[in-house]
C-alpha cells in the first residue's frame, strides 16, 4: 500500500498544479470574490470543494481494493455493522445512500471516526489504528458507489465494496435516502 | 425442510428508483398448529367462575387513565359505556395536538384532574393540556432535554412507552436514563434521578411503575451488553429503595431465603453466574425495558427480563439465568419470591418482557389466581402466579422454533431444525426477533372474558457471527432477515379465551400491530395500525365498526376518559417509528434487507403508506 503513496502523491500534485494554472475566469462572481478576498462558505463542514481530498494520507487509499476490503472486516469486527448494519442503518443511520450529514470526502469520514459526533457516533481517534479508520472510511465512502450498488446481490449489499476513485471525493452534495420518508426528491409509487 | 423463494432485488436500478420487495410468506406447513402443540395442566372448566380482575387490582373505574396499564391488574378496561357498538361509527376527531417530535410514538396519553399529559420519543417531551378549556390548550410544556448522543445506543428508535400522574406528580423516564418527577401543578421537576450510564450504551425506553409510594424502573441495552436491572425508587424523593440486577450472583439479584422457584431448573445457588461463561453474566442482558406490575392483593411486583446478549448464542453456553424469564419479588425489599425462564438460553431474540395481566381464573374446577402473559416466543402462558406454575401455554402466532412447553419441567422443547447456528443462516424460523408479539400489551374485558392480543405474524432468516464486546457499541452478532409468516398478513388480532384455550375471532392486518388494545364497557376494543388507520373493533365479534385515517402510523396505546363534560373521549397519539417503523422514521436504508435488525427486509413497502409524525388525537361522539 505505502509503495502505491509516493505514485498518487505525484498525480495528486499534478491536478493541484494544474488547477491553480487553470487560474480564475472571467465573468464569474464568486471567483472575483474569491480574488477580492472574500471567503465563500462551502456549506459543508470542514473543506472547501476542490476536487480531490486536502489530506495528504488520505491519497494512499483511492483506487485500493486492498484497503477498501480490509475496511469491510473490520466494518464487522468493531461492531460498525452493530448500529449502521450492512450500510443500510438502524440505531446508527445509512451509510449506502448520498446523504451526508458530516461530508463525504475521505478525510471527512476519517475525521467523524477519529473525533466521534453528537447523536451517538463513538470517537474512535487514539483507540484505532488510524491506518484502520483511514480503511473504514474507504469503505464506507465505497458503500453507496455506484459499482458497489450494481454489484449487490440479493438484500444483503455492501459485499462487494468497489474500489474508491479520487473523482468520488468530488463535491458529493447532498440527497437523502431513496424512497424514505425525508426524500424529497425521487418519486415512491403509492401502495397500488 | 422446505425454503421459501426470496425474491431477489434487482440492486442495478438508478438511485431513487423502487427496488425493494417484501418477501414470499413462510409456508403453512412451516409451522405447529395450536393443536400439535398446545398445553394445560388440566381440561378447560368455565363452570368453575367467570374470570375477572380482583377489584384490589382493578378497583371502581373513575373516569381517569392515570397509569398506562389502566390499573394494577393491566386490563386496559374502561367502564365508560356513552360510546356504543351502535353509536361509535359517529366518532368524530374532538382535537388534535401536535407532539412536535417526528419519532416513534409509543407512549399512553395520561388522564388526571382533567388535564391530559403526553410524554414524546427523545427528546422527552412533556406536555399538560387543560381538558376544561375549548381545544384543551397548553398547561405547560417541559423539556428536560436528555443528552443527544443516548439516540446512538438506542437499539430500536428513540421510544418512551409514557408517565403516570401519582400524588399530584407526573413521573416519566428520559432515554438518557433519568427519572423524572414533575409537580402536575406547575410542570417544574420535584425531583430528578440519574438511574442509567448512556456511555456504555445503557438507556430507558419504559414506562416507569408508580405503586405503593415507589417508582420502579428498569434499563434497556441487551443489544449493547448491557446487564439488566430493576430498581425502586421512593415516589416522594426519588431516592434509591433497591436494585436488584438480573445476572449475576443471588446477592445482586436479591435471591435469599425467601426464593422458592416452581421448577428444578430455578433452583441452586448463584445460576445468574453459574449459567454463563465466566464473567459473560457481566454483559449478558437480561433487562427490564416492558411492563413491571404491581399486585396489591398478593403484596407482589411482576416484571420480565429481556434477552441474553449477545444474539450470537454460540458465546454464551448455559441457561443465562435470569434472562427472558419472570420475576416475582417483594415490593419492599426487591427479594424474589419465585422466578420462572420462558426461554432458557434464548437464541432468538426472545425477551420475556411483555405485560402480564393479573386475573382470577376458573381452572381445574376451582377459581385460581393468574397471571396471564403473551411472550415474544410465541406462546401465551397462564401462569399461578402465587407459586410461578405454569398451568397452560399455546401459541397464539406462528411457533416453529419450539414445539410446544413441557409443562412438567417447564421448559420450551426446542425445536433442532430452528436452532440457530454461527456462520450458517438458518431460514424461516418463527416467530421473529421481534416475536409473535413485542412491548405493545393486550387488553381483557371483564365483560366477554377476552384477552385482545395485538401481534405480529412474522419469521425471521439468520445466521449468528462472532461479535466483539466493546463498551457502548452493540453486542449482537446476527445477521437477521424477517419476513411475513403464513398467510402474508403481517399482523394480526387475537382474541384470546383463556379459559377454552382458544381464539374467539381475528382479524388479519397487512403489517404488524405494533399498538396496544384498550376495550371498553361499550364492547368495543380500540387499536391504531402502521399505516394510520385508528380502528374501533366489536368485542364480541372482531368486526370492524369505525376507522379513521390519522397524519402518521399508530404504535401507541389508547386510553379512555370521561371529560370534564361528563362525555367519553378516546385519546391515541400517532407517529410511526419503533424497532417496526424504523424504515421511515429512522436513518434507514430499504435496500439493506439487515437494517435496523433485520426488521427492514419485511417492512420496506412501509414508506409507502405512511410518514413520520407525531399528533395526539381526541376523539368523542357529537356533542
Amino acid at each position: 500500500m505505502f509503495s502505491r503513496f509516493p505514485i498518487e502523491m505525484a498525480a495528486l500534485a499534478v491536478l493541484l498544479a494544474a488547477g491553480c494554472q487553470k487560474g480564475p475566469q472571467s465573468g464569474q462572481p464568486a471567483e472575483q470574490a474569491n480574488r477580492q478576498g472574500i471567503i465563500d462558505s462551502a456549506l459543508s463542514p470542514g473543506v472547501d470543494h476542490s476536487l480531490v481530498s486536502g489530506d495528504p494520507r488520505a491519497a494512499a487509499y483511492y483506487n485500493n481494493a486492498d484497503a477498501v476490503n480490509a475496511g469491510k472486516h473490520l466494518f464487522q469486527q468493531y461492531n460498525c455493522s452493530g448500529c449502521h448494519s450492512n450500510g443500510g442503518g438502524g440505531m446508527g443511520p445509512s451509510l449506502m445512500d448520498d446523504e451526508w450529514i458530516y461530508g463525504s470526502r475521505l478525510e471527512q469520514i476519517h475525521q467523524t471516526l477519529v473525533e466521534g459526533r453528537p447523536n451517538g457516533m463513538p470517537a474512535w481517534g487514539g483507540k484505532v489504528p488510524d491506518e484502520q479508520l483511514w480503511q473504514l472510511a474507504v469503505y464506507v465512502r465505497s458503500m453507496s458507489l455506484p459499482q458497489t450498488l450494481a454489484a449487490q446481490q440479493g438484500d444483503t449489499p455492501s459485499q462487494s465494496p468497489a474500489p474508491v476513485p479520487p473523482e468520488a471525493d468530488q463535491d458529493a452534495g447532498w440527497s437523502p435516502p431513496p424512497a424514505t420518508t425525508n426524500d424529497y426528491t425521487s418519486t415512491t409509487k403509492g401502495p397500488n | 425442510m422446505k425454503i421459501s423463494s426470496i425474491i431477489p432485488i434487482v440492486a442495478a436500478l438508478p438511485i431513487g428508483a423502487w427496488s425493494q420487495t417484501v418477501p414470499s410468506p413462510v409456508p403453512q406447513d412451516e409451522v405447529f398448529s395450536r393443536e400439535e402443540i398446545g398445553h394445560a395442566l388440566a381440561p378447560p372448566t368455565p363452570e368453575a367462575g367467570r374470570t375477572a380482575a380482583s377489584s384490589a387490582n382493578a378497583p371502581a373505574d373513575d373516569g381517569q387513565w392515570t397509569m398506562p396499564s389502566k390499573n394494577y391488574a393491566s386490563t386496559r378496561f374502561s367502564s365508560l359505556t356513552e360510546i356504543t357498538t351502535g353509536n361509535v361509527k359517529t366518532l368524530t376527531p374532538d382535537f388534535t395536538f401536535s407532539l412536535a417530535v417526528n419519532k416513534g410514538q409509543e407512549a399512553a396519553p395520561i388522564v388526571a384532574d382533567n388535564t391530559l399529559y403526553v410524554v414524546t420519543a427523545y427528546p422527552n417531551l412533556v406536555y399538560a393540556l387543560d381538558l376544561t378549556r375549548p381545544g384543551a390548550p397548553l398547561k405547560w410544556k417541559f423539556a428536560p432535554k436528555p443528552a443527544p448522543a443516548s439516540q446512538g445506543v438506542a437499539c430500536c428508535d428513540v421510544v418512551n412507552r409514557g408517565g403516570s400522574v401519582s400524588n399530584g406528580k407526573y413521573i416519566f423516564n428520559t432515554l438518557d436514563g433519568q427519572t423524572i418527577a414533575l409537580d402536575v401543578k406547575t410542570g417544574k421537576p420535584l425531583w430528578r434521578t440519574q438511574l442509567g450510564n448512556f456511555v456504555k450504551g445503557e438507556t430507558i425506553t419504559m414506562a416507569p411503575l408508580v405503586a405503593n409510594g415507589r417508582v420502579y424502573v428498569g434499563n434497556a441495552g441487551g443489544e449493547m451488553g448491557v446487564r439488566g436491572w430493576i430498581i425502586a425508587l421512593d415516589e416522594n424523593t426519588g431516592k434509591l429503595v433497591w436494585r436488584a440486577y438480573d445476572t449475576g450472583p443471588d446477592a445482586e439479584v436479591l435471591i435469599g431465603a425467601d426464593f422458592k422457584p416452581h421448577y428444578t431448573e430455578d433452583q441452586g445457588k448463584d445460576l445468574g453466574v453459574k449459567t454463563w461463561p465466566p464473567e459473560a453474566w457481566k454483559i449478558g442482558g437480561g433487562n427490564v425495558w416492558g411492563w413491571i406490575t404491581y399486585d396489591p392483593e398478593l403484596n407482589t411486583v411482576y416484571h420480565g427480563t429481556g434477552n441474553p446478549g449477545p444474539w450470537n448464542n454460540a458465546q454464551r453456553p448455559g441457561d443465562n439465568k435470569w434472562t427472558a424469564g419472570l420475576f416475582a419479588r417483594d415490593p419492599a425489599s426487591g427479594s424474589a419470591h419465585w422466578y420462572y425462564q420462558y426461554s432458557p438460553h434464548d437464541e432468538h431474540d426472545y425477551d420475556g418482557v411483555n405485560e402480564q395481566i393479573l386475573l382470577d381464573m376458573p381452572f381445574a374446577g376451582k377459581m385460581q389466581k393468574v397471571l396471564i402473559h403473551p411472550d415474544r416466543n410465541g406462546y401465551v402462558y397462564v401462569i399461578e402466579r402465587t407459586t410461578g406454575t405454569v398451568l397452560s401455554a399455546d401459541p397464539y402466532g406462528p411457533v416453529n422454533s419450539t414445539k410446544g412447553v413441557d409443562l412438567q419441567s417447564g421448559k420450551p422443547i426446542i425445536n433442532p431444525a430452528k436452532q440457530t447456528k454461527l456462520g450458517e443462516t438458518v431460514r424461516n424460523i418463527c416467530p421473529t426477533a421481534s416475536g409473535a408479539k413485542d412491548w405493545n400489551p393486550s387488553s381483557f374485558s371483564p365483560q366477554t372474558g377476552l384477552i385482545y392480543i395485538p401481534h405480529e405474524n412474522m419469521c425471521m432468516d439468520w445466521m449468528s457471527m462472532e461479535v466483539n464486546y466493546i463498551s457502548g457499541t452493540p453486542y449482537v452478532g446476527a445477521n437477521v432477515h424477517m419476513k411475513p409468516g403464513p398467510g402474508g398478513n403481517r399482523g394480526e388480532l387475537t382474541a384470546w379465551d383463556p379459559v377454552q384455550r382458544r381464539p374467539a375471532w381475528t382479524v388479519k392486518e397487512n403489517f404488524p400491530l405494533w399498538s396496544s388494545t384498550m376495550v371498553t364497557a361499550g364492547d368495543i376494543v380500540f387499536y391504531g395500525t402502521m399505516d394510520g388507520w385508528f380502528k374501533a373493533v366489536s368485542a364480541r365479534t372482531g368486526d370492524l365498526l369505525w376507522r379513521y385515517k390519522v397524519d402518521s402510523g399508530i404504535i401507541s396505546q389508547p386510553v379512555s376518559y370521561r371529560g370534564p363534560d361528563g362525555h367519553q373521549y378516546i385519546a391515541v397519539l400517532s407517529g410511526v417509528g419503533g424497532w417496526s417503523g424504523a424504515v421511515v422514521s429512522g436513518p434507514v436504508d430499504p435496500r439493506d434487507g439487515s437494517a435496523a435488525l433485520g426488521m427492514v427486509n419485511a417492512m420496506s413497502d412501509l414508506p409507502k403508506y405512511t410518514t413520520a409524525g407525531g399528533t395526539l388525537y381526541v376523539f368523542s361522539l357529537p356533542h
